[in-house]
């Protein structure tokens, strides 16, 4: 962790209505690294997660304190543009959310919508992403088909492509592969190792192996806290805590 | 052995219920169709009445009841989807968004006449617009308006969140998301809701009673101002106000049977248009 953090927060308490889900969240997560985000349901890993794109915002009676900060500015700031921050810090949903639109359109769905018409410079861009994300090949001779008609495991690296397609900074992963098959999580588990060269990754997982696996840094979360966060091989092997080690060796959560 | 005999009763007597249904139902378009089609001819279709309404056809009706449903489809289509759109996307969530919602339900239960009464009211009266095409399309409008925006607002909350939020993920606008993730999938839906509210404004009498439809006319309206001949009405003047009831009874089937045919005609779309945008959708 010596190079400069990326993203990092101060303070973040979060709260559904009444109930605080996060409390006093402070974490810095590097550039060019894989941070995991481990801890039973409900601790609020995929909570503080959405708090890193805004995408909180989307449910009614939310609110959030504290502070979120991405290459030094604060993205909760009045002056930022939310639209701007979820172009730089993109997503990918627990659940593979394709649109019922044909593989190509899905792809170029985020950079029509920022402006792009030039057809050559979509396909381009189009073609690139679906390389990145490992699936160039299965889909190539079928670009104009319905994204529906994709096994799980493919929708789920079309959207990564979707998301790498707007050549964002930061790849946010809310549990990926938990619904897919072990070949399909290997897949996956593969492209996340690959894609940490270009971009900064936060990646959310029930599965402490993967997490073990994938990350280099890991976040245990309980109740709404961080409890320990350190090298993934730390954590796994020598926690500090008694809690992060009951956690991990399976005897709770 | 008890428990079966109970389950039994039970499926029989639903069964029973929906044959009842079906069957009462089923009489009642057999009698209109039996009686009414000897009356159906081309000149019946295409001619305006003659003699006291006893002869000739039913045309200024007919162009009477689809000019006025035009003004009904212009005026709360738009408006009833913009509606619902602000209503399930936009509005806050809170007492005030739940007592909208709860009037336009209880809107729909309103008595028909009730909206002609509105419609003297407000667009004869107030707005000056006399008893016209005009007044009556309107009146109807706001009659199906609760149809229209339920129906709409049932159709966008099919459109699963995950399409949204994939959407605003990419750095959408919310409009953006609605209009490029949403609306093309919820459309169909909006669409066929208010094909169905139309429907049943082209065949109700009490709105346009007192707002524009006439008793007889031996010409077609020529602006929306005019005063226009409706099927609906015609068949209730027919019915009800001739003295003639030997001579018109069968014409009056036949206007019934022409209604009902544009009723069934619509609905028809509604289905073919559902079940286009089904099988794109895949």
């Amino acid at each position: 962790m010596a190079e400069e953090a990326k993203i990092w927060t101060e303070g973040l308490n979060f709260f559904y209505g009444a109930s605080q889900a996060l409390h006093d969240i402070n974490i810095k997560i590097s550039p060019h690294n894989v941070t995991a985000f481990i801890g039973p349901s409900g601790c609020g890993k995929s909570t503080f997660l959405r708090c890193l794109n805004r995408m909180n915002e989307t449910i009614v009676g939310t609110r959030i304190e504290g502070k979120v900060f991405i290459d030094g500015h604060d993205i909760y700031d009045r002056s930022v543009d939310v639209v701007d921050i979820r172009r730089r810090v993109g997503m990918v949903f627990q659940k593979s959310n394709p649109f019922p639109k044909s593989i190509f359109d899905n792809v170029a769905y985020g950079l029509r919508i920022g402006g792009l018409k030039d057809k050559d410079k979509l396909a381009e861009i189009v073609e690139k992403a679906l390389i990145d994300a490992a699936i160039w090949d299965e889909v190539k001779d079928r670009l104009q088909e319905s994204a529906m008609g994709l096994s799980g495991g493919q929708q789920q690296r079309l959207c990564i492509a979707r998301a790498l397609a707007v050549e964002p900074e930061v790849l946010l992963m809310d549990e990926p592969a938990s619904a897919l098959d072990p070949i399909a999580t290997q897949r996956i588990e593969e492209l996340i190792h690959q894609l940490k060269e270009k971009y900064t990754i936060v990646i959310v997982t029930h599965n402490m192996q993967q997490a073990a696996r994938v990350s280099d840094i890991t976040a245990f979360f309980y109740l709404g806290r961080i409890i320990e966060v350190d090298d993934t091989e730390t954590i796994f092997t020598r926690p500090k805590l008694k809690q992060t080690e009951d956690y991990i060796t399976g005897r709770f959560g | 052995m008890k428990k079966d005999t109970v389950e039994t009763l039970g499926f029989n007597l639903f069964r029973l219920g929906s044959v009842l249904v079906v069957l009462i139902l089923g009489f009642i378009l057999f009698d209109i169709f039996y009686k009414g089609i000897g009356a159906i001819s081309w000149e019946f279709l295409t001619a305006e009445p003659r003699m006291g309404m006893t002869e000739g056809g039913i045309f200024p009706a007919i162009v009477g009841t689809v000019y006025v449903t035009v003004i009904t489809v212009l005026f709360a289509v738009p408006l009833g989807m913009f509606a619902a759109i602000y209503l399930n996307e936009y509005a806050p969530h809170g007492p005030l968004t739940r007592v909208i919602r709860l009037s336009i339900r209880n809107l729909s239960g309103v008595p028909s006449i009730v909206y002609g009464l509105f419609g003297v009211a407000i667009f004869v009266r107030t707005l000056h617009l006399g008893a016209s095409v005009l007044s009556a399309g309107l009146t109807l409008g706001l009659l199906t308006l609760p149809w229209t925006i339920t129906a709409s607002e049932e159709a966008l909350k099919t459109v699963p969140k995950s399409y949204r939020d994939g959407a605003l993920a990419l750095g959408a606008t919310k409009w953006q998301a609605i209009r490029t993730n949403v609306l093309p999938y919820a459309v169909p839906g909006m669409l066929t809701g208010t094909i169905l509210g139309l429907a049943r404004a082209a065949g109700e009498t009490a709105p346009i009673l007192f707002t524009g439809a006439a008793f007889f006319l031996p010409f077609l309206p020529d602006s929306p101002f005019s005063q226009f001949m409706a099927l609906p009405y015609h068949l209730y003047v027919l019915v009800t106000q001739h003295h003639d009831v030997g001579k018109v009874m069968p014409l009056a089937y036949g206007t019934a049977l022409v209604l009902i045919a544009l009723v069934v005609g619509l609905n028809l779309v509604a289905v073919i248009i559902r079940y286009h945008f089904r099988k794109k959708r895949g």
